[in-house]
């Protein structure tokens, strides 16, 4: 029969065009804006016009001299170390609680440690600068740090658990029967076999930090001033092809970083 | 499973209570007061909001915005699923690099380059005054052009878990769907989509509260004049300096998001049953 056989296969392609064509389409949307933010920022001229009328490194020389550009970015890096810090460390015990434990109260933490991803984070920021107000205290790197940590740790917590449900309990009895203490188990059998979860959740938490502006802007004030408000404020009032020069920057750093967590860690996996 | 384990959630535990839940009983303590000093309880400033079509119509158009901009992401989010699902291993780890790119590249730098794109002009613009068009488009400070960078700020956010639920799909059902005669298309609508829709539905949650948070990308694509929740918080807070307002506002914000969240949540949970019976 080959009339109805033939309508068959092109109905068969007509989805798989439609949907690849729709994937080609959104992938060029996806990548779009980093290849214009890379091209703009080897502009020649002083304007941010697109194509660029001559390619040059000038505006990446200019940043040498962006003193405060440069204060916010260490600051940012600075902050974002910290945050990763902490959240891997009370993120790691955390997750082995909520992977292995039952218990009512163990599942309502889990819940509560999720809620940053949900609810607004600017709500959040806005509440924490009126607590630490009514605590008289004063905004400082070390709160700044503590409420990215609120924000960034839910990203740790969301691939341990995962890497953690993966690992075989056999392993840990084996360990035990042998005589390995907790900390041995721990420390030899567990964190080497969820390190590449671990991995990803600390790298995905960097980023956030790094990149977090509602609760930065409330919580840092113009002497720890950070790099993405910095540039925010920049972009809001007058674009200056620095800023562009600035966003390269952070695009090539952004991809390198990834590119070295997909080879250590398998990071695309682990968002799976 | 010992007790020793369940207390490794202690230091955490103890750290939300303190950062996170704290602050968020005082602002809500703080709405329900007049002034920042905290004397006299009133619900002044609940009356204010819901009673001013000024303030409510915010709320309301940034529940709009987020519909918009999720209905987007699911629209092109779900055929990336699908395909990369399809793809090969190699193929597959160079899609999702490509998704989850934008959302680790710095979000300010992302919503400059859209500016970049979108401007008068632009590269759209001048693609479109190339073809013959007499006036510009005009996205930048649009509600048209807020949607689509936060379709593209958050299509992760929807990829991933439709991901997720349909690579664990039984390749055979939809074999056997094929070989009783139903076409791609009914394959698609009847098998597939109804046994990945617990990943839709954790999709559009993740990419809905997203879009209608997304502050950076709200001011700088929608300009001063277009308001949503986000910097409407933020002007009473720091610009008026109005405090309690600002608290009551944020607290309107995540109850709403809060039963938006519950309902997807229920609506997810449903599905799952459905899938697996």
């Amino acid at each position: 029969m080959p009339g109805p056989r033939y309508a068959v296969d092109w109905e068969a392609a007509s989805l798989r065009i439609v949907f690849v064509t729709m994937t080609v389409f959104a992938m060029v949307f996806l990548i779009a804006p980093t290849i214009v933010v890379l091209i703009t920022s080897l502009t020649s001229s002083e304007s941010l016009r697109f194509p660029p009328p001559g390619l040059s490194l000038r505006w990446y020389t200019a940043l040498l001299d962006a003193d405060q550009m440069q204060r916010a970015a260490w600051n940012s890096l600075v902050i974002a170390i910290w945050t990763t810090i902490i959240s891997v460390v009370l993120g790691t015990a955390a997750s082995i609680a909520i992977a292995r434990s039952r218990s009512k109260w163990v599942k309502a933490c889990d819940l509560l440690f999720m809620s940053p991803l949900l609810l607004p984070a600017l709500a959040f920021g806005f509440a924490a600068l009126v607590y630490i107000n009514k605590l008289g205290l004063s905004p400082s790197i070390p709160l700044l740090v503590l409420g990215h940590v609120i924000v960034c740790v839910p990203f740790v917590l969301r691939t341990t658990i995962a890497a953690l449900s993966q690992l075989d309990p056999a392993l840990l009895d084996a360990s035990h029967s042998l005589g390995g203490s907790q900390w041995m188990t721990f420390r030899r059998i567990t964190l080497p076999l969820i390190a590449p979860g671990l991995g990803s959740g600390a790298f995905l938490a960097f980023m956030a930090s790094f990149d977090n502006v509602p609760v930065s802007l409330f919580l840092a004030d113009e002497r720890n001033e950070v790099l993405p408000i910095h540039l925010w404020q920049q972009i809001d009032t007058n674009l200056d092809v620095r800023t562009a020069a600035a966003s390269g920057l952070i695009v090539i750093f952004t991809l390198a970083l990834m590119l070295i967590a997909e080879r250590l860690a398998g990071f695309t996996r682990q968002m799976r | 499973m010992n007790v020793a384990e369940s207390r490794l959630a202690l230091p955490l535990a103890a750290l939300f209570v303190a950062f996170f839940v704290a602050p968020l009983a005082v602002l809500i303590a703080l709405s329900l007061h007049g002034e920042a000093a905290m004397r006299t309880w009133t619900f002044a400033n609940y009356i204010k909001f819901f009673t001013d079509s000024f303030n409510y119509s915010i709320l309301f158009e940034t529940l709009l915005l987020g519909l918009k901009a999720t209905l987007v992401c699911l629209a092109f989010g779900y055929p990336i699923a699908w395909v990369c699902a399809r793809a090969g291993a190699r193929m597959q780890s160079v899609i999702v690099f490509l998704v989850i790119m934008p959302i680790l590249t710095s979000v300010v730098v992302r919503t400059f380059a859209w500016i970049v794109i979108l401007g008068r002009q632009g590269i759209i613009n001048q693609i479109w005054l190339g073809l013959g068009a007499s006036e510009p488009l005009k996205l930048l400070y649009t509600e048209t052009g807020v949607v689509m960078v936060l379709a593209q700020v958050q299509m992760p956010l929807m990829v991933l878990p439709i991901l997720t639920v349909m690579s664990k799909i039984d390749q055979n059902l939809s074999d056997a769907s094929r070989v009783l005669g139903a076409g791609e298309w009914k394959t698609l609508w009847r098998v597939t989509i109804p046994l990945s829709l617990p990943g839709v539905i954790a999709g559009c949650i993740l990419t809905y509260t997203a879009c209608i948070t997304a502050f950076v990308t709200q001011t700088l694509i929608g300009g001063a004049r277009l308001i949503y929740m986000p910097l409407h918080i933020y002007q009473q807070a720091v610009g008026a300096n109005n405090w309690p307002f600002a608290a009551a506002i944020s607290v309107v914000f995540m109850v709403a998001v809060l039963i938006i969240v519950g309902l997807l949540g229920a609506l997810g949970r449903k599905s799952e049953t459905h899938a697996r019976a």
